[in-house]
C-alpha cells in the first residue's frame, strides 16, 4: 500500500484499502478557523441540538479575520473566542498566526495521524506524513459532531526530485512549476514527495509542497517522515516514537504515476495572473513592473521564507514607488526572525511589518490592491479578485523572487541579486 | 424540472464564486456577486431551476462553503462539469446541490434548456433534442442529497440515536 492507503486503512479500522474504495475514517485531529469553523458551525450544532463529538481533539485558530478591521470581523472575533470557551474546545489559537503553520509549531501533528482541517491548504500538515485533507464548513460540521468522515479512497501519484536545487531555486519553485507540468485537475488522487533533494529540505520548505498540492487540486500531499520530521516534532513539544518512522509507502505499493525530476535543472518561477499554472522561469518575465511586493502567508512567510527574504534584502532599499509588505506567519516567527535580526533587515530596507494572519491573502484583511495594481507575492493563489480589486494582477513567485522584485522594482531572475548578496548571520 | 443553461470555461475557482473581500455578508447578498468578475449578468438573471455548466476543475481553490451556497441560494439545480475540485464537489452535495461529472459539456450552449433526472442518470438537453447519461452519484452523497443536505442527514442520524 502507499502511505496515504495505510493511513486510510488504520484510521477505518480496516488491514487494507485500495483506490475507489470508500472508507469511514476516525478522526484525529480537527482543526478550523474564524471564518469556516465556529461562526459556521455554532447555528448548526443549536439547530441539531448536537454537541462536539470530542472537543479535545478539535484545534481553533483565529487567522483568517485578525487583527479586526471592522465592526463585522470583530463580532466574528468576538464569537470564536465565546464558542471556544462554551463549548471547552481543546487548542485555541488567537491572533498568534495561521493555522497551517500554528499546528506544526506546537508539534500538533504526526506520522499516521488522519486529520481533517476546515481549510483548503491544510495539505501543509502532509509533510510530517499525516494525512490531512480540506473540508467545507457543513463537512467540517458533520466531522466535530460525529469524529469521522467517509473518503473515496484516492489514486496517489508520486514525484521524485533527485540531485539538488540550485542556489535561490525552493521548494516554491518547484511548486510553480508542478502547477504548470501536473496541472490542476487532480482531484481525488494524492501526491508523494521523495527523493533526495525533498530528504535534504528542512521541514519549512517541505511544508511548500504539501501546501501547495492544493493548488495543484490534489485531495492532499504527503512526505514520508524521516529523522527531520521527527527532530522537528520532539522540538515543538510533540511526543514521537521512532516506530512512526515506519509510516511509508511499500517499496512495491502501486502509484497512479511516478515522475522522476531532476532538481539541478529548475530555475527561479514566477505564475502570471490569474492562476499558478501560468508559472514560467522568472527571467521570461524580467522587467515586468510592480506596484506592491507581499511576503506572507503560510506558505510563504515562515521563519524560512523571511531568511531568504532578508538575504536578498540585506544593505539594500525596497525600489521607490514600491511597497514591501512583510506579514509573518505566526508570532513566534516574528519573534524568532527579531532574535536573529532579520526583522532589522527588512525593516532598514523600507519593509512595512504587518500582523501574523492570513492578511492580504484571502483578501480579507489588510493590504489589499487597487484596481490596476500589480503585486507580487509569496502566498498560493494568483485568482482574480483574491487580493482585492477585480482587475488587480497578483504575480506569484518564492520570497528571493519576491524581495528581489521589491528592491529592482519589476521582476527579476533573483540568482541576479543573490549572486553578490551579503550572507547575514543564520 | 428543466432550466436554461450558464456555461463557463475551465477553473471556476472559488474567488469568483464567492469573492473573498465578501465573505462577511450573508449568503444571500453574497451570491449577488456570484461570478461576477467573470460574468456579471449571473446573478441578476439567474432563473431557480437553471444549470451551471463548466469546463474542468470547477471549483477549484479555497474551501469556502459560499462558493457552492451562493449557486444554491440563486436556485441553480445542479453544476455539470467536466471534472470537479474535491472540496467544491463536496460542499456541494452537502448543501444538497447536485454536482455531476459531465464529459459533454462543449455540447450545451448558453441558453439551451436542460432537464436532470438524477435517479436515471441522465441528462437532456431539450433545445438540440440530445440527452447523455450521466456516471451514478455514489450512495453515500446520494443519501445526503435525498436528505436535502448533510446537516438534515445528520438531523436524521441525531434523531435516530435518542
Ligand atoms: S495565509 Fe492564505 S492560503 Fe494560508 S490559510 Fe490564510 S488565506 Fe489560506
Amino acid at each position: 500500500m502507499t502511505l496515504a492507503e495505510k493511513i486510510i486503512a488504520r484510521a477505518a479500522q480496516v488491514s487494507a484499502v485500495r483506490p475507489g474504495d470508500i472508507a469511514t475514517c476516525n478522526i484525529d485531529l480537527a482543526m478550523a478557523h474564524d471564518s469556516s469553523g465556529p461562526r459556521r458551525w455554532a447555528p448548526q450544532l443549536e439547530a441539531l441540538g448536537a454537541e462536539i463529538w470530542d472537543a479535545s481533539k478539535v484545534v481553533i485558530v483565529s487567522d483568517h479575520y485578525v487583527p479586526a478591521v471592522d465592526a463585522e470581523s470583530a463580532a466574528i472575533l468576538k464569537l470564536t473566542r465565546d464558542f471556544v470557551r462554551d463549548r471547552k474546545i481543546g487548542r485555541f489559537f488567537d491572533m498568534k498566526g495561521i493555522s497551517h503553520t500554528l499546528m506544526p509549531e506546537n508539534g500538533m501533528l504526526k506520522p499516521g495521524m488522519f486529520c481533517a482541517g476546515g481549510d483548503s491548504h491544510s495539505p501543509q500538515g502532509g509533510a510530517f506524513g499525516c494525512f490531512i485533507a480540506g473540508y467545507g464548513a457543513s463537512d467540517m460540521l458533520a466531522i466535530i459532531v460525529t469524529g469521522q468522515t467517509w473518503i473515496l479512497v484516492p489514486h496517489t501519484d508520486r514525484v521524485i526530485w533527485d540531485g539538488a536545487f540550485g542556489d535561490g531555486v525552493t521548494a516554491k519553485d518547484v511548486m510553480l512549476h508542478l502547477a504548470r507540468t501536473l496541472g490542476m485537475d487532480n482531484a481525488f488522487k494524492v501526491i508523494e514527495y521523495a527523493g533526495s533533494a525533498v530528504d535534504t529540505m528542512g521541514m519549512g520548505e517541505r511544508m511548500v509542497l504539501t501546501n501547495m498540492s492544493a493548488e495543484l487540486g490534489y485531495d492532499t500531499g504527503l512526505i514520508a517522515p524521516d529523522a527531520a520530521t521527527l527532530a522537528h516534532i520532539r522540538a515543538h513539544g510533540g511526543v514521537v516514537d521512532d516506530a512512526a518512522l515506519d509510516w511509508r509507502s511499500d517499496a512495491r505499493a502501486d502509484f497512479a504515476a511516478t515522475h522522476q525530476l531532476d532538481a539541478a535543472a529548475l530555475v527561479p518561477q514566477v505564475a502570471a495572473p490569474h492562476s499558478p499554472s501560468n508559472a514560467a522561469p522568472a527571467f521570461e518575465h524580467r522587467g515586468q513592473r510592480i506596484d506592491q511586493a507581499y511576503i506572507g502567508a503560510c506558505v510563504g512567510a515562515k521563519i524560512e521564507d523571511l531568511r531568504m527574504a532578508a538575504r536578498v534584502l540585506a544593505g539594500r532599499k525596497v525600489s521607490p514607488g514600491v511597497r514591501l509588505l512583510v506579514a509573518p506567519a505566526s508570532a513566534r516567527t516574528t519573534e524568532i526572525a527579531a532574535k536573529e535580526g532579520i526583522i532589522s533587515v527588512l525593516l532598514e530596507a523600507g519593509a512595512v511589518l504587518m500582523a501574523s494572519g492570513c492578511g492580504a491573502c484571502a483578501g480579507m484583511g489588510a493590504g489589499l490592491l487597487a484596481e490596476g495594481e500589480i503585486c507580487i507575492s509569496t502566498t498560493n493563489r494568483n485568482f482574480k479578485g483574491r487580493m482585492g480589486h477585480n482587475d488587480a494582477f497578483v504575480w506569484l513567485g518564492s520570497p528571493y523572487t519576491v524581495a528581489a522584485a521589491a528592491v529592482a522594482g519589476h521582476i527579476i531572475d533573483p540568482r541576479e541579486i543573490l549572486a553578490d548578496a551579503k550572507e547575514i548571520a543564520a | 424540472m428543466s432550466g436554461r443553461a450558464w456555461v463557463f470555461g475551465d477553473k471556476i475557482d472559488t474567488d469568483v464564486l464567492a469573492p473573498g473581500a465578501l465573505m462577511k455578508l450573508k449568503p444571500t447578498e453574497l451570491a449577488k456577486h456570484c461570478l461576477e468578475a467573470i460574468e456579471p449578468r449571473f446573478a441578476k438573471e439567474v432563473q431557480p431551476g437553471d444549470v451551471v455548466v463548466g469546463g474542468f476543475s470547477f471549483g477549484i481553490g479555497s474551501s469556502r462553503e459560499q462558493a457552492a451556497v451562493s449557486l444554491k441560494v440563486l436556485g441553480v439545480q445542479a453544476v455539470l462539469a467536466k471534472s470537479f475540485a474535491r472540496i467544491f464537489y463536496r460542499n456541494a452535495f452537502n448543501l444538497g446541490l447536485p454536482a455531476l461529472f459531465f464529459p459533454h459539456a462543449d455540447d450545451i450552449a448558453a441558453g439551451d434548456q436542460l432537464a436532470i433526472d438524477l435517479t436515471g442518470g441522465t441528462v437532456s438537453n431539450l433545445t438540440t433534442k440530445r440527452s447523455y447519461a450521466v456516471a451514478p452519484v455514489p450512495a453515500q452523497l446520494r443519501a445526503i442529497i435525498e436528505a436535502g443536505g448533510i446537516v438534515d442527514y445528520l438531523r436524521v442520524r441525531q434523531g435516530g440515536k435518542r
